[in-house]
Formats: C-alpha cells, sequence, structure tokens
C-alpha cells in the first residue's frame, strides 16, 4: 500500500529538529532517519504519522568519532560506515562482523544504527551490542540533553525510554581493551533477515582468566538482555570447552523465550545454547 | 488534497524532471507516474524484494523507501540511464549472453544493485558478490545465471575502466 499523508519538515540543525518535534510530537509527529523500518511501517499503514521530520540534512550528525574512551556515532552515521572497521582494535573488528548481518547492502546504504535503536526491535544487531557494551544513549529534547544507559532505554518490544520529544542524537559505544575478546553467533533462515537468535560474547583475559564477561543476547526475548547465569559461570574461570558448555546450558535454562510465527520458545532455547556456546568458542579460535 | 502538493526538481539520469508531488509519494512512485520512467519496477513496496533500487548519489537504495521529496537536488540513475544509445551497459549485455532472466521483472532491479555495488568496489569477490545479490528476490531463474551474469558483468567492467589493456605495460625490455 502507500504511506498516508504527514506534513513534511526537513530542519538543517539538531536545535530546529528538536525543536520542530518538541512542536509536532503531541501531534503524532516523528523523526526520519534512514526510513527503513518506519517506511515499511506506514506502507503497510501500520504507522500513519501526521508530521515527519526528516533528520536527513542535519549537519554534523554524520560521524563517528572517538570522545573520552568511548566510540561516538552520530545519528545520520549509516549501519554502511561499519561494513569495514572504523577503528583499530577488537570494537572495530567486532562492528563489521555484526553489521554483515543487518539486512542487505542497499538497506545498509539508509539505515543508521541511532534509528536502530530508537525502533529498538528485538532482533536489531545494534540493539545488541548497545546492551552489551554498555553504550551510553544522547537524548535531545528542547529541555536539554540527558544520557541514558543502553540497559535502562530498552523498554520492551519497540518500546524505549525516549519521550516523543526527544531526539536521539548519538549513541556512545565504550571502546574495548586490547585484551577483550569478543565471539558473535546469529542465525536466521535466509541472508539478511532478522535474527531468531544472537549471541554476543565478551570478555577480558586477565592472567589465564576471564574478567567482566558479557554475555548478549537479542531476538529471544523481548529486548537484548545480558544473560547472568552465564556471566556468572564464565566469571575467574579459565576459558575452556567445559567452561563454555556449562555457560552455554545456563544460559538456555534462564531465558524465556518469545514465540512468534518464525519459532516455538523451545526452539529458541535450543537456539541459545548453540550460540552461546559458538560465540564463547569463537573467542578462542 | 492538492493543497498540500510541493514542486520539486529531480535529476534522474542527467535530465531534470519538475514534478509536484505531495510528501507521502515515493521516490518509486514519481520516477514511474510522473517522470514516466517505468523500467523502475514495484514488487513488495516495503523494501524486501529489491526490485525498485535505483541509485541515488551513486548508491543503490530502495527506491520504495524513500520519499521523492527526500531525493530533491540527489543524483539519481534508474535503469533506463544504464546503454549507452544502442549499447548495453556491460552488465546488461552480461544478462542477456547468461540468460540470467525469464520474465524480466527483477532485472531492473539487479542491475541497478550490482551497478552500484561494483562501481563502488570493482574488485567484488564471488563471495561477495553473492552476498549483495542476496539483497534482491527473483521468483523466475534460480538465482545461478545471475550469478554467473553478475560475474562476468563485474570482470567486463574493470576491462572497459582499466587505463591500460595489460599488454601495454610489458616494455621491449621485459619480453
Ligand atoms: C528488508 C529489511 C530487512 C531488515 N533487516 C534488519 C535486520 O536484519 N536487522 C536490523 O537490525 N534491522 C533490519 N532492518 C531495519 C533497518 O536496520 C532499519 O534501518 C533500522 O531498524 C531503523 O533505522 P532507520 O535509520 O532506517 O530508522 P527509521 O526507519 O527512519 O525510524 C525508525 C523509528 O525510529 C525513530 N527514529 C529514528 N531515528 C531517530 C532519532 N535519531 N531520534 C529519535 N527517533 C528516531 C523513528 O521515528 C521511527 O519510529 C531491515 C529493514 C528492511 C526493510
Ligand atoms: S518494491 Fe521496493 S523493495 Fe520491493
Ligand atoms: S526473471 Fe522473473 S522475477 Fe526474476
Amino acid at each position: 500500500m502507500k504511506p498516508s499523508p504527514f506534513q513534511y519538515h526537513v530542519p538543517l540543525t539538531v536545535d530546529d529538529a528538536v525543536t520542530i518535534l518538541n512542536n509536532v510530537a503531541p501531534d503524532d509527529g516523528h523523526i526520519l532517519a534512514g526510513g527503513q523500518s518506519l517506511v515499511p511501517t506506514m506502507a503497510y499503514r501500520m504507522a500513519n504519522p501526521a508530521h515527519l521530520v526528516d533528520i536527513n540534512r542535519v549537519a554534523g550528525v554524520d560521524s563517528v568519532g572517538v570522545d573520552n574512551g568511548h566510540l561516538s556515532i552520530g545519528c545520520l552515521v549509516r549501519h554502511a560506515a561499519f561494513e569495514t572497521p572504523v577503528i583499530d582494535g577488537p570494537i572495530g573488528d567486532l562492528l563489521p562482523k555484526v553489521c554483515h548481518h543487518i539486512a542487505h547492502y542497499p538497506i545498509r546504504r539508509r539505515g543508521t544504527f541511532c534509528g536502530s535503536l530508537a525502533h529498538a526491535d528485538p532482533a536489531s544487531e545494534w540493539c545488541l551490542v548497545a546492551t552489551t557494551l554498555n553504550a551510553i544513549i544522547e537524548l535531545r529534547s528542547v529541555r536539554g540533553t540527558r544520557m541514558v544507559a543502553a540497559d535502562d532505554f530498552f523498554e520492551g518490544m519497540m518500546s524505549t525510554a525516549r519521550a516523543e520529544n526527544e531526539m536521539l542524537v548519538s549513541v556512545r559505544l565504550p571502546l574495548m581493551k586490547e585484551t577483550e575478546r569478543f565471539g558473535f553467533f546469529e542465525f536466521s533462515r535466509r541472508a539478511g533477515d532478522f535474527g531468531l537468535t544472537m549471541v554476543l560474547a565478551v570478555y577480558e583475559l586477565a592472567g589465564g582468566s576471564i574478567v567482566n564477561p558479557r554475555i548478549g543476547l537479542g531476538g529471544v526475548e523481548d529486548r537484548p538482555s545480558r544473560n547472568a547465569a552465564a556471566e556468572q559461570i564464565l566469571a575467574g574461570s579459565a576459558p575452556s570447552d567445559a567452561v563454555f558448555v556449562a555457560a552455554a546450558e545456563a544460559a538456555s535454562a534462564s531465558v524465556e523465550p518469545m514465540e512468534d510465527i518464525h519459532a516455538p520458545a523451545s526452539y529458541r532455547r535450543h537456539l541459545v545454547k548453540a550460540g552461546v556456546l559458538s560465540a564463547l568458542r569463537q573467542t578462542v579460535q | 488534497m492538492s493543497e498540500s502538493l510541493v514542486d520539486i526538481s529531480l535529476t534522474i539520469n542527467e535530465t531534470e524532471y519538475r514534478v509536484s508531488v505531495e510528501p507521502r509519494y515515493t521516490l518509486a512512485d514519481v520516477i514511474r507516474h510522473q517522470c514516466g520512467l517505468t523500467g523502475t519496477h514495484l514488487g513488495c513496496e516495503h523494501g524486501v524484494c529489491g526490485t525498485c533500487n535505483v541509485l541515488v548519489d551513486g548508491e543503490p537504495v530502495r527506491a520504495c523507501l524513500m520519499f521523492a521529496i527526500q531525493a530533491q537536488g540527489a543524483k539519481i540513475r534508474t535503469v533506463e540511464g544504464l546503454s549507452q544509445g544502442d549499447t548495453l551497459h556491460a552488465l546488461q549485455q552480461a544478462f542477456m549472453d547468461h540468460h540470467a532472466l525469464q520474465c524480466g521483472f527483477c532485472t531492473p532491479g539487479f542491475l541497478m544493485l550490482l551497478t552500484g555495488a561494483l562501481e563502488t568496489n570493482p574488485d567484488l569477490t564471488d563471495a561477495e558478490l553473492r552476498d549483495v545479490l542476496s539483497s534482491n528476490l527473483c521468483r523466475c531463474t534460480g538465482y545461478q545465471n545471475i550469478i554467473l551474469a553478475a560475474r562476468a558483468g563485474a570482470d567486463r567492467m574493470k576491462q572497459l575502466t582499466s587505463p591500460m589493456p595489460e599488454t601495454a605495460t610489458l616494455r621491449p625490455a621485459d619480453a
């Protein structure tokens, strides 16, 4: 179908975007970023916004920079920017590996990292990365700026702590240490489909033991989450297949997977086990 | 809704089109209905099939997921702009040679996808080409001939743009 009528606004600065958003948000006004989630929803007439604030011409928000130990990603940075490393070191290697699984080539040219976070699909790769790495999300409104930790940002299926008059201006990912290792697993039925289960495993290896393990799961529950059961088993242990298997089993037993047209809960539970094990094995390869 | 019409100008295949659009009109619909360039096809209208791919400033994008009003000032290319007179583009010729189409509905989308990806990176490996091709759907061919055509077209594009034929680098002393 065709999208229904809306009023179109095209601000050139963040301040103008935030001011317009503040005026139109109560009247069903929304931000248009890459449009790769919003426009399909409008074509289905599941979303019929009265106003769109197109941020594609806003200046100064299309770059990735390093700022105070963080990778800072502006709200117009497209998925495609991460197809090759944006920086040296583990996080530079991690992002392309994950990016490759997001949608398809043309969609990655338009869709934005920050738009994915705002959209908060439970199976979004960037939402999983943000949760696992403890990202900080910068929200701006006419009243000022606030910083929200990823853990507090994702509230449920496509629902976040962002108020309707707030614009997501940037996201900051903590840089990873050289001693940090990672593994990423995704299962989807076809290339480019949303994953039925994704796992991002990250830990530091210090004196032969696992320190600060983070096991992030995506596509399993209504929002991305860290898995405490698996992390507890890993913390302080030396990496070994026995420990990895125990962590994978603990993760699988502790999740409450979604059921949908694509898979029953039991299938996702199985994928969690296979995925945690696969992601952890990658850390020692 | 005539009061909501906005006059815009689009540059498609180096020709300027002046059109009046509602903001909700997608780039694909305006290219087809108002600019009369019906080579760009619409299948799913929600980003999945890729038959609407066009180049916007050199990048292949889904024309069904962009509003025409957003494309002002951009250089748009569609399948109509690929051939030069009667000479087909290397990819078009390769699709013909390798029988990479049956009904042809998906072909413009594949051609624009490949044109954009190969102009950005002329050295795509077989695996990378396959990955790019996974962006689009074809209901007829089973893809194998599209993969063959893409490889052949990519190699030919590289030949055509390489500054000198390889033999020219042989100096008499080396020969
Ligand atoms: C065929 C297809 C396959 C896909 N597969 C995947 C996949 O495998 N994994 C995946 O993660 N995604 C996938 N996507 C979605 C894609 O990644 C989107 O780009 C992404 O979800 C949203 O980013 P966007 O910039 O396109 O946002 P938009 O579509 O423009 O916006 C999405 C929502 O977020 C809001 N929003 C956007 N930016 C901001 C901001 N800066 N501040 C406040 N609100 C904002 C909008 O108002 C809207 O509600 C797919 C899309 C398609 C069409
Ligand atoms: S019509 Fe645009 S992707 Fe299918
Ligand atoms: S040739 Fe018929 S859909 Fe591809």
